[in-house]
């Protein structure tokens, strides 16, 4: 069934809806019912507020004539029942549990004993403001949540917004119950209607930003983001929400395009690497991993370009190279893997540097299964000489770790890592001259 | 009856069996054959207090999962839902009696709210015109549920959420409910203490609950000696550091459930002779761990590094007693040899499961980035470097590690430094919503409002202060013989079982202070006791004492009071 968020307003606000009745095994008034009941219907007639108070219940105990809100199931019995003939003989036949008690004797604090113990209560003769403060005061003493909503949804009803709103608000137990009540059944205006009068600024802005989750077109999506900036959300926050309304922007952008190139069938990268999912409402980092992957080489004039989303969204060196990298990598560009660490200082002189640690450059090569040599290069660029130890001997970069004992001068450890090398090899034959050379100076 | 109930202090299948015998009415209420439709979430916990048979004993034929169109086909008199309060499920259940075959013989519906009936729910299957449709409508409180001979558990998934970020307390309500049920059988508790918000709550509720019960004064000479309520948000530290016990291992990586665990099947597929490799079991395979298992009960609650040298101790001792048989002459002594088989067998079978859990776990822990993680951790607890951005962290985050892991220690990292700087904060928050995505706004935000990760106030870090007065960074800990409760972080004491500790010697008198900057009041009830039933302790008997976590424990703070009461020899019940 689909229960729309209009259709529950208008139900909440407009249904002849009384204070919940529990099952009633063993009501001790029944034996005063006939009475009662005849004292009761007269009351009725007799009051101004809520005419047509009474319930009609059908034989099966289906509310008769109950609104039928579009979409909504209907029982076989209501269909049945639903005949004029039988709305005004309500009481007979009616299981025990249903009846109204229209006693005038039931103090709050008895009347929230009788809800607790799930007996049958009518709250409208609660009709001061005094009288419901007092209800609801009882309530909420008792503590138990059911006594508290029961009350709550009364007073709902029976209050204009802005009384309710005033008096929670010095009220915070039944407050939070009120906001935990709202979210439940889903009365998100309500609820944002309440934390403005609170001037709790910052929940209403997320409270609404939240609602973003449960649009699933993502254009609609977007123009909802659209609403979310501007609210007061504080400093920090307000940015990431632009940052997020922009990217999503981007993202439709770029998926329509790359959906078109790709079927298209003439982009070789589209050819070789089918795309394994659409990139709307992707994190930024894999939206700029992606880019990296499959629009690496564009101008900073176009959406898709890492440039341009670096430059858009701030992203910092560091986080840049890192994605660059791994996106490179993992096509094997070595090329371009090269040119990320390589810069020109004044004289014209290539430098290779990283605003990472070489070591993570080399892990994620390592990760993409890059060629020794190319491993070589990188772990010989680690400036920290037990961490490039460590891992050019993990990596098999033979060189690197005979490169490294030479200038160390140790002598034993270069012996000893002649064992982890092929018999006969070029390494063992490089790690032979060494030991053997009298240039050298070990110093072990 | 569960035999691993009795075996403590206090006799938790009184518990049992009480819970037991209600659920036994209640069925037996819905007279004739029936079939029950579970929210799948109840199985669990059910499965710790009634098995199938019981069920079977009270007619119930058939059992069925919750889901939405129409109920199978079923040849029961009566169908009966057995739900938690959720509105969602209220729809569900309104899709299955309404889409009910009227051609087919009428069956009588019922519905069993666990643990409690709620309003907006009966209102909800009002509203999709079934609530008429269902005979019996009641409430099943299932509030605490022994797990083991000395822990007890609401298992309710959302109290943290409820009681600290939305300020609801509902929960409160059910644990006030479930002590009261525990003191109708096991007697009123004489003092109860208490430190947080949510603690003065309860025992509010308790009192109110206790003057308004009309009954007669409860006769039963009372167990537990005290009451120890604890919110969590007094100790959030804990939970957020990663466990080092053997059972605390197991949670972290695998997850236990209502005492269940799912394992990798490979590990556990019996070995086969001869050639063509049977099918690998797929499915996962599944244990329960509880104390009626001896070997478990030995090595739950250690310290992993001192788990090895007792399993293989205990396989010196097994495969001694199996070489037995060759000493066995006479046919008394053949016989003898044959009886103990089962048992023999049993410890066998049970030290291969373990030796197994034991590789699997060590394949983590001795893998570089549980190295790393862990001494990022340590670093914070001692306090070193916890006010600026951790390399570790931000390594994780750029690798996208599970957002989980990466809370956990920016959330750790806060806590032990009182709140982080802004500048550090804003710098973890902006890679995180650039790595992981910006809906998570919603998530730092919910974790500043428990308390988890929030700015700095007042420029003050007072958690060196907290950290010296109770003594929660030990460096010479003994993992193998344990001298003190912080073998179980090896190094870090549980800062809620310190309390605890010190609340029984020499008494919270002596730390005022420091718990005067940890959140929430402390307090100190007594509840009268008629005079026959007062207490005189023996000499050198010690007292009980049931300490409730109210949001949440973890194993290896439940380790850590089990060894304290060892030390002490005093009964310690623990309950979430």
């Amino acid at each position: 069934m689909n229960r729309t968020k209009g259709d529950e307003e208008e139900y909440w606000n407009s249904s002849k809806f009384k204070a919940f009745t529990f099952d009633d095994e063993d009501d001790e008034l029944s034996q005063l019912k006939e009475s009662k009941r005849a004292v009761n219907s007269l009351r009725d007639f007799v009051d101004d507020d809520d005419d047509d108070d009474l319930e009609r219940v059908s034989w099966t105990g289906e509310p008769v004539g109950s609104r039928t809100r579009p979409g909504s199931f209907q029982s076989l019995s209501d269909a049945l029942s639903d005949t004029p003939a039988k709305s005004y003989a309500p009481e007979l036949g009616r299981p025990k549990g249903e009846y109204r008690d229209y006693s005038n004797d039931w103090s709050p604090s008895d009347t929230v004993r009788r809800l607790r113990k799930g007996k049958v209560c009518s709250l409208e003769r609660f009709r001061s403001l005094q009288d419901k403060l007092q209800l609801l005061e009882e309530a909420v003493s008792m503590h138990d949540g059911n006594v508290i909503t029961a009350v709550l949804i009364f007073l709902k009803r029976t209050l204009s917004k802005e009384i309710l709103f005033r008096e929670l608000e010095v009220r915070q137990i039944a407050l939070r119950h009120l906001i935990h009540f709202l979210k439940e059944i889903g009365d998100q205006k309500l609820l944002l209607d309440l934390f403005r009068f609170l001037d709790r600024t910052e929940e209403l802005a997320l409270s609404h930003y939240r609602e973003h989750l449960n649009i699933q077109d993502p254009d609609k999506r977007k123009e909802f983001l659209k609403t979310c900036i501007g609210l007061p959300f504080s400093a920090e926050d307000s940015a990431h929400i632009q940052d997020h309304y922009t990217l999503l922007e981007r993202q439709i952008i770029i998926e329509a395009n790359d959906r078109h190139l790709e079927s298209a069938g003439q982009t070789e990268i589209f050819r070789k690497h089918p795309r394994k999912a659409s990139i709307l409402n992707m994190p930024l980092v894999t939206t700029l991993f992606y880019s990296c992957f499959y629009h690496y080489t564009e101008a900073e004039g176009t959406f898709s370009s890492p440039i341009n989303l670096k430059k858009t969204f701030k992203i910092p060196d560091k986080q840049y190279v890192l994605t660059a990298l791994a996106a490179r990598a993992k096509l094997r560009a070595w090329n371009d893997v090269d040119a990320l660490f390589t810069t020109k200082n004044w004289l014209g002189y290539t430098k290779k540097r990283a605003p990472i640690g070489f070591h993570r450059v080399v892990e994620i090569l390592h990760k993409n299964n890059a060629p020794v040599q190319i491993l070589q290069e990188y772990v010989n660029l680690v400036e920290d000489v037990d961490t490039k130890l460590n891992l050019a001997t993990k990596f098999k970069c033979h060189d690197v770790v005979i490169d490294t004992y030479r200038d160390l001068k140790d002598r034993q450890q270069l012996l000893a890592y002649r064992s982890k090398v092929d018999k006969g090899s070029a390494e063992e034959e490089k790690i032979d001259a060494l030991l053997s050379s009298s240039q050298i100076r070990w110093k072990n | 009856m569960a035999a691993h109930l009795s075996y403590g202090r206090v006799n938790l299948n009184v518990l049992r069996e009480a819970v037991r015998r209600e659920l036994r009415e209640f069925l037996d209420k819905c007279a004739g054959s029936k079939a029950i439709v579970w929210d799948e979430y109840l199985t669990g916990p059910f499965g710790l207090i009634a098995q199938y048979s019981l069920l079977k004993e009270h007619e119930v034929e058939k059992m069925f999962t919750l889901k939405g169109s129409r109920l199978p086909a079923a040849d029961v008199k009566n169908i009966i839902f057995f739900v938690r309060p959720r509105l969602e499920l209220m729809d569900i259940i309104a899709e299955n009696v309404l889409s009910e075959d009227r051609r087919g013989p009428t069956r009588d519906f019922h519905i069993l709210f666990v643990p409690r009936r709620s309003l907006l729910c009966e209102q909800r299957l009002k509203d999709l015109g079934v609530l008429g449709s269902f005979i019996h409508r009641e409430e099943y409180s299932l509030d605490l549920i022994p797990f083991d001979g000395d822990l007890l558990s609401m298992e309710s998934e959302c109290a943290f959420k409820e009681c600290y970020l939305e300020g609801d307390q509902t929960s409160l309500y059910h644990a006030a409910k479930g002590l009261m049920t525990l003191q109708a059988l096991y007697g009123t508790i004489p003092q109860i203490f208490g430190k947080g918000e949510c603690a003065r709550q309860v025992a509010n509720m308790m009192i109110r609950m206790k003057r308004e019960f009309t009954g007669s004064q409860n006769s039963i000479f009372p167990v537990f000696d005290n009451l120890l309520l604890l919110d969590r948000n007094v100790d959030l530290l804990t939970p957020l550091a990663t466990q080092l016990t053997y059972e605390g291992l197991i949670d972290e990586i695998y997850g236990i459930q209502n005492s269940y665990v799912k394992l990798p099947p490979e590990k556990f597929a019996p070995k086969k002779q001869g050639d063509g490799a049977k099918d690998l079991p797929t499915e996962a395979k599944k244990l329960q761990l509880n104390s009626a298992e001896e070997l478990y009960a030995e090595i739950r609650d250690k310290n992993f590094n001192a788990v090895g040298s007792v399993l293989s101790k205990k396989a010196k001792i097994i495969s001694a007693a199996f070489e037995e048989r060759h000493n066995a002459k006479t046919v008394g002594e053949i016989k003898q040899f044959v009886s103990q088989l089962p048992h023999m067998q049993a410890a066998r079978g049970s030290l291969a499961n373990h030796t197994s859990i034991a590789e699997l776990i060590k394949d983590v822990t001795t893998s570089e980035d549980f190295f790393d993680k862990l001494t990022v951790e340590q670093e914070f607890m001692s306090g070193i470097d916890t006010d600026k951005v951790n390399n570790y962290i931000e390594d994780c985050i750029a690798q996208k590690h599970s957002l989980i892991k990466v809370l956990r220690l920016v959330c750790l990292q806060s806590v032990c430094n009182s709140g982080l700087k802004q500048k550090v904060l804003d710098y973890y928050k902006r890679e995180i919503l650039q790595t992981y995505g910006y809906e998570h706004i919603l998530t730092l935000h919910n974790l500043e409002k428990a308390g988890l990760l929030k700015p700095q106030t007042g420029g003050r870090n007072n958690y060196p202060t907290i950290r010296k007065t109770l003594r929660l960074w030990m460096d010479d800990v003994n993992e193998q013989n344990p001298t003190d409760i912080s073998y179980v972080y090896s190094g870090y004491a549980p800062l809620s079982v310190r309390l605890a500790q010190l609340l029984s010697r020499p008494g919270w008198r002596s730390i005022e202070e420091v718990l005067r900057i940890l959140p929430g009041p402390h307090f100190e009830e007594r509840q009268p006791l008629p005079t026959g039933l007062q207490k005189k302790r023996q000499p050198g008997e010690n007292r009980v004492t049931l300490v409730f976590f109210l949001g949440g424990v973890t194993f290896a703070e439940i380790a850590a009071l089990r060894f304290l009461s060892q030390l002490e020899d005093g009964g310690c019940s623990e309950e979430t």
